[in-house]
């Protein structure tokens, strides 16, 4: 497969009371999320989370981390544990914030993690439809949101698709991408590095503040960053590392790799967001393909990836030069052209003109990028989240003579990724046509309930919104039905991403009236 | 390419891992062309100031975050 892979996207959104910041994030965020679930749920109950074959323990290097020496919010699969402060808040008068988690019809998962509103994507094939189930994501904030602003008794709240409060607290947006798992991970990290290093000049959403408390002024590429501080590790929420090793698949283990990926940014801007799902699955069609170990591409070891990181994002002009292992020194951009060079070759000796047009269209907006980074970076204000955001910025500090400390450039900054059309900064943008877009809105409201056709997404998705008062439980692998006339509870285990597809259980969904029906088609 | 580096001349192994003294701004960042007239950017300013939070610095300092992965 070329940029046709496995993929998803989660994001951690940021949520916000105007006037009160020391509201409870998690009482908050659950708010969110059950305002959104009882007014799509209609009232029927709500299947749970199916935590069966979560192992957030397991390393890519060959081990499993000791449970009682892992951090708490590591213990994914024990949601009660893994939430901070969780006695403080859980009581018999207030609804478990930790129950806070359902399973939408689109096939993805909203839930509570830690602080924020979590919305992981369903399974996609393509970067068009990550993008796609990415916008949709969006609009079921943007839906929360207005329906906790329409019911008496509950906070009003705002929320941003962003990574970080510029005071020191980083959260997530993680890609998910599956691969082959026979692929050494010791290449995953030697060929990912430098890729991740230099990708942020087309993927960072930009941010005001330097450091990861903002302790100096000044803007810079990526929102994510500073937040990391090393090469390679198990954790997402400290000693943050550019290649994360979380061996949790959430399919045939044997087989599949799930690629973990958190150093990556919340885009708004839709070509970011394709740019960042197609250029790295070209990567990893390349990796495990053996095609990088023969290619210029294939030879780029930074000699501090970490600082690298941190130089590359704090560098807007892109003029800066990392240091390579062998002395040579290479801009950010100059490091894409070589993956772009690699992929460009790679796609042309599999496929020649036989290319499918999602894999052409990568390429194709992958150059057209790179040549406007490096002639005028203003020119890539239509397609890149940092440089529109950095032209807004620079606007208002040439026309009211604004230092980067001012709070407006903060404030334009957050309110970039604001859900609410009304006041969100990229969406303004769009409506003027100043951002590209690659989507009709829609296509993006269908998301919103619908899942992909192409992935066991369709499976689950289509199981809720046929069947949704006979799931018990379900998760990215399983679909746990609560049917009449059986006495347990029947697991139907969907650890294989490319069945359960419209084109292989379409017909049979078709034809099973009730939960019932299917329970007794699938068990015979 | 283009060949201002911005990085100190060495570093030596015993030097702490925090944030490198790069400048802030990047010497393209100012000096870079926009691709569109003064006339086009401040009837853009002038829309977003009408959605802008009207007290920048309390918005600001109000949005606080806990815990993240």
């Amino acid at each position: 497969m070329t940029v046709r892979r496995v993929v998803g996207i989660e994001t951690e959104y940021g949520i916000s009371v105007p006037g009160d910041p020391g509201a409870n994030p998690m009482l908050l965020s659950a708010q969110v999320v059950n305002a959104y679930a009882t007014a799509t749920a209609g009232g029927r109950s709500r299947p749970r989370w199916d935590y069966e074959d979560e192992a957030p323990l397991r390393d890519a290097r060959g081990f499993e981390v000791d449970r009682a020496r892992a951090h708490p919010s590591q213990l994914t699969d024990a949601p009660r544990r893994a939430t901070p402060n969780a006695s403080d808040v859980v009581s018999a008068e207030t609804e478990d914030p930790t129950m806070a988690n359902v399973i939408l019809t689109n096939g993805a998962r909203f839930y509570v993690d830690h602080a924020h509103p979590e919305y992981s994507s369903p399974e996609v094939l393509t970067p068009r439809d990550a993008v796609r189930w990415d916008r949709a994501g969006e609009l079921i904030l943007l839906e929360s949101l207005r329906r906790v602003a329409a019911t008496p008794g509950l906070t009003p709240v705002t929320i941003y698709k962003n990574n970080t409060d510029g005071k020191g607290a980083s959260y997530g947006t993680h890609e998910n991408y599956l691969m082959d798992r026979a692929t050494p991970f010791g290449d995953v990290v030697r060929h990912l590095t430098p890729f991740f290093v230099s990708r942020q000049v087309f993927t960072g959403a930009g941010r005001v503040g330097l450091g990861q408390d903002s302790r100096e002024a000044g803007f810079q590429i990526s929102q994510r960053a500073d937040f990391f501080e090393v090469e390679v590790g198990l954790e997402t929420t400290m000693k943050r590392p550019i290649i994360n090793t979380r061996d949790e698949p959430h399919a045939t283990v044997e087989k599949y790799r799930r690629l973990h990926v958190i150093v990556g940014d919340a885009t708004m801007c839709e070509v970011a967001t394709l740019l960042k799902v197609g250029t790295t699955s070209l990567v990893l069609a390349m990796l495990e393909d053996g095609w990088l170990e023969r290619s210029p591409a294939g030879d780029l070891p930074l000699s501090e990836p970490v600082r690298a990181l941190h130089e590359v994002s704090h560098d807007p002009g892109l003029t800066h030069l990392v240091r390579l292992r062998d002395g040579r020194r290479m801009s950010a951009v100059q490091l894409q052209w070589a993956y772009l060079e690699a992929a460009k070759a790679y796609v042309e000796d599999r496929y020649g003109a036989d290319v499918d047009a999602d894999t052409a269209e990568v390429l194709t907006r992958w150059e057209q990028v790179l040549g406007r980074l490096e002639t005028d970076v203003f020119s890539a204000a239509r397609e890149v989240d940092w440089i529109a955001k950095l032209r807004l910025l620079e606007g208002y500090r040439s026309r009211d003579g604004l230092d980067w400390d001012n709070a407006r450039l903060q404030a334009v900054d957050l309110q970039w990724s604001d859900v609410r059309p009304e006041k969100g900064l990229h969406r303004k943008l769009a409506e003027r046509g100043q951002v590209e877009t690659l989507l009709r809105e829609e296509d993006v409201r269908h998301a919103v309930d619908h899942p992909p056709t192409d992935t066991r997404a369709y499976f689950r998705g289509e199981c809720l919104a046929r069947y949704g008062a006979r799931v018990a439980a379900a998760s990215w692998d399983s679909v746990i039905f609560d049917v009449a006339g059986r006495g347990a509870l029947q697991r139907v285990p969907t650890l294989e991403p490319l069945r359960g597809t419209r084109e292989h259980v379409g017909a049979l969904l078709d034809r099973c009236e009730t939960a019932e029906d299917l329970v007794a088609a699938l068990t015979g | 390419m283009p060949g201002q580096e911005q990085q100190r001349p060495s570093r030596r192994e015993d030097e702490s891992e925090d944030v490198p003294a790069v400048p802030a701004q990047g010497s393209g960042q100012t000096s870079a062309k926009s691709s569109e007239t003064d006339a086009d950017v401040d009837a853009l300013l002038d829309e977003i100031d009408e959605v802008l939070e009207s007290n920048s610095e309390e918005f600001v300092r109000g949005f606080v975050q806990k815990g993240g992965q």
